[in-house]
């Protein structure tokens, strides 16, 4: 259904369905980032005007937060953990080769649009670090081998 | 009649291929024509062993692991649904040491049960303290909470008991119960671990709670890195929603709970619990000044519990057994158990729920088996990022609030995580400034800017330069951060820092000399 709806339609429909929460805007961002991948910049007058916020409001909270983004994604965005469980078994090697392999730094997409690379600092998974998340999947023990046969795979999946 | 087998679906199993190895145990069974029930339940926490598969006999369960999905044929031919041996196989699950000799109370169904089956959460003496809840004044369940000696679990350690009296004693016309479920501390899983394997529990915790103040309405604020502990706390809410333990109505009793998830957004200081309101109200997640306490002005300006996840999932069972029968367990002020996690460069990793007075020792090397590398263990840091870093001299200190404030490390959250010799601890300290610097809420300069200019200090002190000007900087920094700080963000980063300082000073450069 929202394939034939424009953007700003899209932001709408987020808008409306979740304004009458308490403390609306968290969910909302969260509703345009899951819909869109992003949060365009056109979101933070039309969440202003329902929420009877400033738009620097609204600003100021999608900047406050790492996991709102404020540009489109690649198709995949890949979260490596920085943190020390994951450090203590070799995070900063593979933290180097991912960056080697993707040809991308932190918070940047890579040219063919398939891979973003985020950092994060614990994934929870630090009884089988280190770890990183694709998408909503997470891989531990992950090796700069293992690394390069996940990126392979979650391209193939189309 | 068919066979149960359980293929872990907690998401570390799960990041260790457990979805496969289910499916591939589906297809084969399918293949052969064996009748099996497939459960997905939590985890045991035996992550070394996981993808851990479990096969119920009329011996009850037994175990094989770790299983990878070519390893299946062969445990079909080898006869494993009847639990026979082979190289996989570990035996009886409860006889496994690593869990036979742990205190689960909190965890007790943790990698038992269907997360999300509310009858299975039944079957497991599941609700049996919210029955008994809703037969009592809401005063004499506070009573009960109290009498167990439950400490936050979430890393302040503060009286569970004291905190609901107030929010109790607070007269409103709406009050809520907020879970803590934002789990930032490195080396921690076991909000996770409860969320994702037993998500009923915290529903039972929380209503308790409601019922316990008069609060109505409850929010799990949890953390977006975790979306299987989101996916099963939505089920089962609404399996509870479904069967009348949530609503206007809990259990025909007139009373009434709500319970809604609701998503941070990467930011570890929402784990803080005044920043964390902010974010639930909308806002940016700055800490706020206290006084007023949450308990009086909270979640939009109204009283409020705010409680960790671990700590809220103790409830149920205090309240079925009794706040003594808790009580019983641990040492000194530190009552109950704690689920304790050990993670990082271990060769077992994972949960271990013990009662109070476990020495560190004892965890990492009964339960841990010592390094994953085989290297010496040189460092082990306890409570997360804010927590210090211990050297092997310290080894000995068993796990009780009091015992860790007294060598001036915090027990926290419960997370250990190890180091083997190799680790630089002075990379560890920049780390933790960095880190300070990334996640800081920027409302107190020290903390603010404090922890970029400690980044800088740290490297030249790393560089050798000005060596003993640089540190003495270093401790001044410190200093301001633990005085001037409005959170514990700031007012904690100096443990991770002058620990490392003061145990390891060889990685600082200590020996070396340099012109001051
Ligand atoms: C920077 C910072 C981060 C925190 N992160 C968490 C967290 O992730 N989870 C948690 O339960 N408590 C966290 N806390 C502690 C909470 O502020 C609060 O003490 C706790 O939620 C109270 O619940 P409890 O009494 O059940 O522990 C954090 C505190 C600080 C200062
Ligand atoms: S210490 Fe840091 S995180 Fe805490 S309130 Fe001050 S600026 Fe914010
Ligand atoms: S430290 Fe990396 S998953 Fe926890």
């Amino acid at each position: 259904m929202t394939e034939n709806m424009t953007r700003e339609q899209r932001i709408q429909a987020v808008i409306e369905s979740l304004k009458d929460k308490p403390g609306a805007l968290l969910p909302i961002l969260h509703g345009i980032q899951d819909d869109l991948g992003y949060i365009p910049s056109e979101a933070v007058p039309a969440i202003a005007s329902e929420l009877n916020l400033s738009r620097a409001e609204v600003h100021g909270v999608i900047s406050f937060y790492h996991y709102f983004r404020q540009t489109p994604p690649g198709k995949h965005t890949i979260y490596l953990c920085r943190a020390e469980s994951c450090q203590s078994m070799n995070a900063e090697a593979l933290e180097a080769h991912a960056k080697k392999r993707l040809g991308i730094d932190y918070h940047q997409t890579s040219d063919d649009k398939t891979f973003s690379l985020e950092p994060v600092y614990c994934l929870g998974q630090c009884a089988c670090s280190p770890a990183i998340m694709v998408d909503e999947e997470v891989y531990g023990r992950v090796t700069p081998e293992r690394f390069d046969e996940i990126v392979e795979a979650v391209k193939e999946e189309a | 009649m068919s066979t149960k087998v359980y293929v872990p679906c907690d998401s570390s199993a799960q990041a260790l291929g457990a979805n496969r190895v289910a499916e591939v145990i589906g297809a084969e069974a399918a293949k052969r024509g064996a009748d099996i029930e497939l459960i997905r339940n939590g985890s045991r926490g035996l992550f070394w062993l996981e993808p851990m598969v479990e096969v119920e006999t009329p011996q009850g369960r037994v175990s094989y692991g770790p299983v990878r999905p070519a390893d299946v044929p062969t445990l079909f031919d080898e006869g494993f649904l009847k639990g026979s041996q082979s190289p996989l196989f570990i035996g009886p699950t409860d006889e496994i040491g690593y869990l036979k000799n742990q205190e689960r109370l909190t965890n007790a169904r943790v990698g038992i049960t269907d997360p999300v089956s509310l009858d299975d959460y039944i079957a497991h003496e599941g609700y049996r303290g919210l029955r008994r809840a809703l037969e009592m004044q809401p005063i004499d369940i506070v009573q009960e909470v109290t009498d167990s000696g439950l400490r936050g679990r979430g890393g302040a350690a503060f009286p569970t008991g004291i905190k609901w009296k107030t929010v109790h004693d607070c007269k409103a016309d709406q009050k809520y119960i907020v879970c803590n479920a934002d789990e930032g501390d490195s080396g921690t899983f076991s909000d996770r671990m409860a969320m994702e394997g037993d998500p009923f529990v915290l529903i039972e915790g929380m209503t308790i709670a409601g019922l316990a103040v008069g609060a109505t309405w409850g929010y799990i604020y949890l953390r977006v890195e975790y979306p299987v502990a989101h996916r099963h706390l939505n089920q089962a809410i609404e399996a509870a929603y479904a069967a009348g333990y949530l609503g206007d109505d809990i259990l025909g009793s007139g009373k009434s709970f709500h319970l809604e998830v609701r998503l941070g957004a990467g930011a570890y200081v929402c784990g803080e619990e005044t920043s964390l309101l902010e974010s639930l109200e909308g806002k940016r997640g700055l800490v706020r000044f206290k006084p007023p306490l949450p308990a009086i002005e909270g979640l939009f300006g109204k009283p409020t519990v705010v409680n960790n996840v671990v700590s809220l999932a103790s409830v149920p069972i205090i309240l079925d057994k009794g706040g003594a029968y808790y009580r019983d367990f641990g040492m000194g002020r530190s009552r109950g158990t704690l689920p304790i996690q050990l993670a990082g460069n271990i060769k077992r990793p994972g949960l271990v729920e013990k009662a109070f007075g476990i020495s560190l020792r004892e965890l990492l090397y009964d339960y841990g088996g010592g390094s994953a590398s085989g290297r010496p263990i040189r460092a082990v840091q306890v409570g997360g990022p804010l927590g210090a870093y211990l050297p092997e001299s310290q080894f000995d200190t068993p796990l009780d609030y009091e015992a860790f404030s007294a060598i001036s490390a915090a027990l926290g959250h419960g997370g250990v995580v190890v180091f083997d010799d190799t680790v630089d601890m002075a990379k560890m300290a920049r780390y933790a400034m960095e880190f300070c610097a990334i996640e800081s809420c920027g409302k107190c300069t020290p903390c603010r800017i404090g922890s970029t200019r400690g980044v800088e200090v740290i490297d030249r002190i790393i560089e050798g330069k000005q060596r003993g000007r640089n540190e003495e900087l270093l401790r001044d920094l410190c200093d301001t951060l633990l005085n001037g700080s409005l959170c514990a963000l700031g007012g904690m980063i100096p443990f991770p820092v002058l620990s490392a300082l003061e145990h390891f000073p060889e990685d600082f450069g200590a020996t070396k000399t340099h012109a001051a």
